[in-house]
């Protein structure tokens, strides 16, 4: 460049200096040049995959749970779909204060001005100044949950509210039909749809869907703006049929509450088992909860009792040491032992039977009257090799194969370490213990003659072949034995007699332990048996905690459930029954049992 | 290529003489036009996709163009004369004007840059683009050149008042700018090696001083520029975004309004400072080369018709005006292709918003009268 006076001095100075300009523009450009090759096609395929990662996202889609049904398929527990109300903080904020650009220390107060704000937490019955707290705490996130588990039209209210970065999310919550009854056998799930305990937990694996997954795009603030394909379908939970009889639960649980209530008992159980499978029919605990209701749960309540608390049986262990002395040789039917006088030393211990010295008695009134000296008698006389050999086959000191959670194995000590007194402690159901379910497995067992049948709390077709655990014909002497127990005139369990059925079962009433020994005023009252005699299809216990309305007897206070609880459902399964009704008054229970409205269809 | 661009733009003109002779009586220059309005329909396309599809945006940016050019136009007919003779007056206004807006930003508590009029809001530090060029051509048209020591001494300060005003309120890119337009008009002034080499070293200690004085979100934008990765999601995030925008895009781009960056916005600005990633993305390495290869056609037939002039003060004023235009581009694709620190320059005729495109337009309108007024001065 020049002017006229530097023209003809500086041309040459002029000249360099365009050619310096274009140079530099020239080099210039060139960069920006290398730089599109640089970044478009070295980089290219880096940098795609990077993009890619700012909008591809993987979505997941909620795969509903199995069904849990009774044997006859009514549902128990089923899964319905709820919604949830989440929201996109970032987006939301934006929205509604948008001078922020998500600068969350300062947008409190701008959303807490946005009537839109005021509006969504009227919706969600949520305070204003929490809500508000809760969405700029978590203003660089994408994904907050604002209610789980709405009902669909509510949620579908708030969603209409048109607030950005307000979603609903499809989810499934788990209804349990029948609440209180089936509660402590289903167990319950989470919020998130996973099984917490009982069934739920122990087949969750089978019930549980597994959650599809889908591509998404989404852009910078998170909001999904297209589905691009489906990466896994989801895949629905497996339905789970139960071996439970909802009729027979429904009666079972409301016997049981009856008696609870009227004998003003802490708790209680009852298991009602068939005997031809192993299949548990009913099993109901008291105090029960409703597991729809999430404030109620505590493990006090939601305990499976009948599985996972363990109680000292007393007497109703007794015919499983009979059928120890049976199975010996020793003894037989007919057997006769001389109980006097009413009381017996071992060790430093003096045993004694209640209502003074029986004599010279045979096996079934020492069954029937519970004789704790007869029994003393007679497991002293057996090797504790033989008769350990029998509990065990009986299935005591072993957990079930139930699978249930939490479930306890008992407590049945090795025979190396019996000593005399413990042995007859043992022999009227002190010293071991067992559970509620177990003792129903062992009579089961007794009543299928001897075959072990697994537990299972899963409906079983077609009829499995049982583990020969004792011979059959001392199994038949045994029911017929303890038939006495509730048919003679002196036995303990004549209020478990079933008209027109004939029962066998024994009764059992023991101190509770405490610390610093039993007490003698909190009892534990139990009666197991199986019926019909002639040929059992149930096995049923039911075990009462601490009676506290006078009587505390087992035959008092077990023995009525289990007349009620196991006729009811011999009559409700159609089994035939083995003996004629002999008089209208023994009518009169039958009557009112069918009388009382049908709890079930069928 | 320049050079084939400008035969095909004299072959047009040698075809619709009609229009060449409007074009003349006009006192615009067909080619630039023809490059300028290229330019601008390519930003317009791209800004639909870069705004969302908005029309109304769109038709914003439109009007704007129509205004520079209406400034172009008026421009155009201006005596370079008249011009010259203004140009003191129009520095020291804008001065004023700078003052006073820094003035009412200083009252106000934050950052100003606008001078609200009634009807329009106008931006004094757009026309010091235009003043401090002329400003300086002007002082230098009449004395022998190269400048002697005093009058590098006066333009420094000529340059360094009105900076320092846009540099406070704050808005550093814009200074920058107003700067290099003056600067670039000292260099093609002439100056001697060891001038360049002591003015290089004179920028570095003031680099480090000017360091001090700015604001922290400035300082961090260029230790990212240094270090994007340090903070993906803070600071270096526009950097990092922008260039997997441009990368992603590969040789012949994802199409148009298909840029996943750019429409899912992920990519900051995209319709003001970082549109150049939004071409980038959507038409690729080809896309971007057009429009660099259009710039660079502006830029040369510009080159071209500053040195055509005559007189110190239009080859100065010219010269530095085409050039300027260059910077700009320079600066904001280096900026958005990660070569340069993010600073907020928009891309020429092509970002949305601001009164750049009018002040730009103007700037061609007083080249044009340069160009086209070349025989009536030199008295």
């Amino acid at each position: 460049m020049s002017g006229r006076s530097a023209r003809e001095v500086n041309a040459g100075s002029f000249r360099w200096r365009a050619y310096l300009l274009f140079g530099l523009l020239a080099c210039s450009a060139g960069a920006l040049a290398w730089r599109a090759v640089d970044l478009q096609l070295v980089d290219n395929e880096f940098l795609l995959n990077k993009a890619s990662k700012n909008f591809s996202r993987v979505a997941t889609i909620a795969a509903h749970r199995g069904t849990i049904t009774d044997r006859y398929g009514e549902p128990l527990a089923v899964s319905t779909p709820v919604d949830s109300v989440w929201v996109n903080p970032k987006e939301l904020i934006q929205a509604l204060s948008p001078a922020t650009e998500g600068v969350a220390a300062d947008s409190r107060p701008r959303l807490l001005g946005s009537d839109q704000l005021t509006r969504l937490a009227q919706a969600l019955r949520m305070d204003r100044q929490e809500l508000a707290r809760r969405i700029t705490s978590n203003a660089d996130r994408e994904f907050l949950y604002l209610a789980r588990h709405r009902q669909p039209a509510e949620a579908q209210k708030i969603k209409a509210l048109g607030i950005p970065g307000v979603y609903l999310a499809r989810e499934y919550r788990r209804y349990y039909p029948s609440g209180e009854v089936t509660g402590h056998i289903l167990g319950f799930t989470n919020i998130d749809d996973a099984g917490q305990e009982g069934l739920e937990l122990a087949f969750d694996h089978w019930l549980a869907g597994e959650d599809g997954a889908k591509r998404v795009i989404q852009d910078r603030l998170g909001r999904i703006v297209q589905d691009v394909d489906s990466i896994r379908p989801a895949r629905p939970g497996r339905d789970l049929v139960l071996s439970i009889d909802l009729r027979i639960q429904y009666l079972a649980y409301r016997e049981l509450k009856a008696a609870i209530r009227k004998q003003r008992a802490r708790a209680g159980s009852v298991v009602v088992m068939d005997v031809t499978t192993g299949e548990v029919l009913a099993m109901v605990n008291q105090p029960a909860y409703n597991p729809n209701d999430r404030d109620q749960l505590s493990p006090k309540t939601y305990r499976n009792r009948a599985i996972t608390d363990i109680i000292e049986p007393g007497s109703s262990i007794k015919p499983f040491f009979v059928a120890a002395a049976l199975a010996s040789g020793k003894y037989h039917a007919d057997s006769v032992i001389d109980t006097s006088p009413g009381y017996m030393k071992v060790g430093a211990t003096i045993f004694e039977d209640e209502h003074g010295s029986l004599g010279r008695v045979n096996l079934a009134t020492i069954l029937a009257k519970s004789s704790n000296v007869g029994m003393g008698i007679l497991a002293l006389s057996l090797e504790p090799e033989q008769m350990w050999t029998t509990l065990t086959k009986f299935g005591f000191g072993q957990v079930t194969t139930s699978g249930f959670p939490g479930e306890s194995a008992g407590l049945l000590s090795h025979y190396s370490h019996w000593r005399p007194v413990g042995i007859f402690t043992m022999s009227h159901g002190y010293g071991l213990s067992v559970t509620p379910l177990q003792l129903t497995h062992a009579y089961a067992t007794l009543g299928a003659y001897g075959a072990a049948h697994p537990v299972s709390f899963l409906r079983v077709d077609g009829q499995p072949p049982g583990e020969q655990v004792i011979d059959a014909s001392v199994s038949r002497d045994l029911i017929h034995l303890l038939e006495s127990v509730v048919a003679s005139e002196e036995g303990t369990g004549q209020l478990a007699s079933i008209p027109g059925y004939r029962v066998s079962g024994k009764t059992g009433t023991a101190w509770k332990a405490t610390t610093g020994g039993y007490s003698t005023d909190k009892y534990l009252a139990v009666f197991g048996g199986v019926a019909p005699a002639t040929r059992p299809r149930l096995a049923a216990v039911v075990v009462i905690d601490e009676p506290g309305a006078g009587a505390y007897y087992g035959g008092q206070v077990a023995a009525p459930v289990f007349a009620e609880v196991v006729g009811g459902a011999l009559r409700l399964m159609g089994v035939p029954p083995d003996e004629p009704i002999k008089s209208i008054e023994e009518m009169r229970p039958l009557q009112a049992a069918q009388g009382r409205p049908a709890p079930v269809r069928r | 290529m320049i050079y084939e661009e400008v035969t095909s733009g004299s072959r047009t003109r040698r075809t619709l003489t009609g229009t060449a002779r409007m074009l003349l009586a006009l006192k615009l220059d067909g080619p630039l036009l023809i490059g300028l309005s290229l330019v601008a329909l390519y930003g317009l396309i791209v800004l639909y996709s870069a705004s969302g599809q908005s029309l109304s945006m769109v038709g914003r940016a439109a009007i704007r163009l129509v205004m520079g050019g209406v400034a172009m136009l008026v421009l155009a007919q201006v005596n370079p004369n008249f011009l010259r003779r203004t140009s003191p007056w129009l520095y020291a206004l804008g001065c004023v004007l700078l003052l006073i807006v820094d003035l009412t930003g200083y009252i106000g508590k934050g950052a100003q840059r606008w001078l609200d009029l009634g009807i329009v809001r106008f931006q004094p530090s757009e026309l010091m683009k235009l003043a401090v060029p002329m400003m300086c051509a002007w002082y230098l048209h009449e004395r022998p050149l190269p400048p002697s020591p005093l009058s590098l001494a006066v333009l420094t300060t000529l340059i360094f008042v009105p900076v320092a005003m846009v540099v406070a309120q704050p808005d550093l890119g814009t200074g920058m700018l107003i700067a290099i337009g003056g600067m670039l008009v000292i260099v093609l002034a002439g100056l001697q090696v060891r001038i360049i080499m002591a003015l290089l070293g004179l920028a570095a200690i003031g680099a480090w001083i000017g360091w001090h004085f700015l604001h922290e979100y400035q300082r961090k934008r260029v230790l990212m520029f240094l270090d994007p990765q340090s903070d993906p999601l803070g600071a270096g995030y526009h950097t990092i975004q922008s260039q997997i925008a441009i990368g992603s895009g590969g040789p012949f781009g994802k199409g148009w309004m298909n840029g996943s960056q750019a429409q899912l916005e992920f990519l900051p600005e995209r319709s003001t400072d970082f549109i150049f990633a939004v071409a980038g993305e959507e038409f690729g390495m080809l896309g971007l080369v057009i429009l660099l290869l259009l710039y660079l056609f502006v830029v040369g037939r510009a080159l071209y018709l500053a040195m055509q002039t005559q007189d110190t003060f239009a080859r100065l004023l010219a010269g530095s005006l085409a050039l300027t235009f260059f910077v700009y581009v320079f600066i904001n694709a280096g900026m958005v292709s990660g070569l340069l620190p993010v600073v907020g320059v928009p891309l020429p005729l092509v970002s949305y918003g601001g009164t750049s495109m009018v002040t730009l337009l103007a700037g061609f309108g007083i080249l044009m009268s340069l160009y086209s007024h070349r025989k009536l001065i030199g008295s």
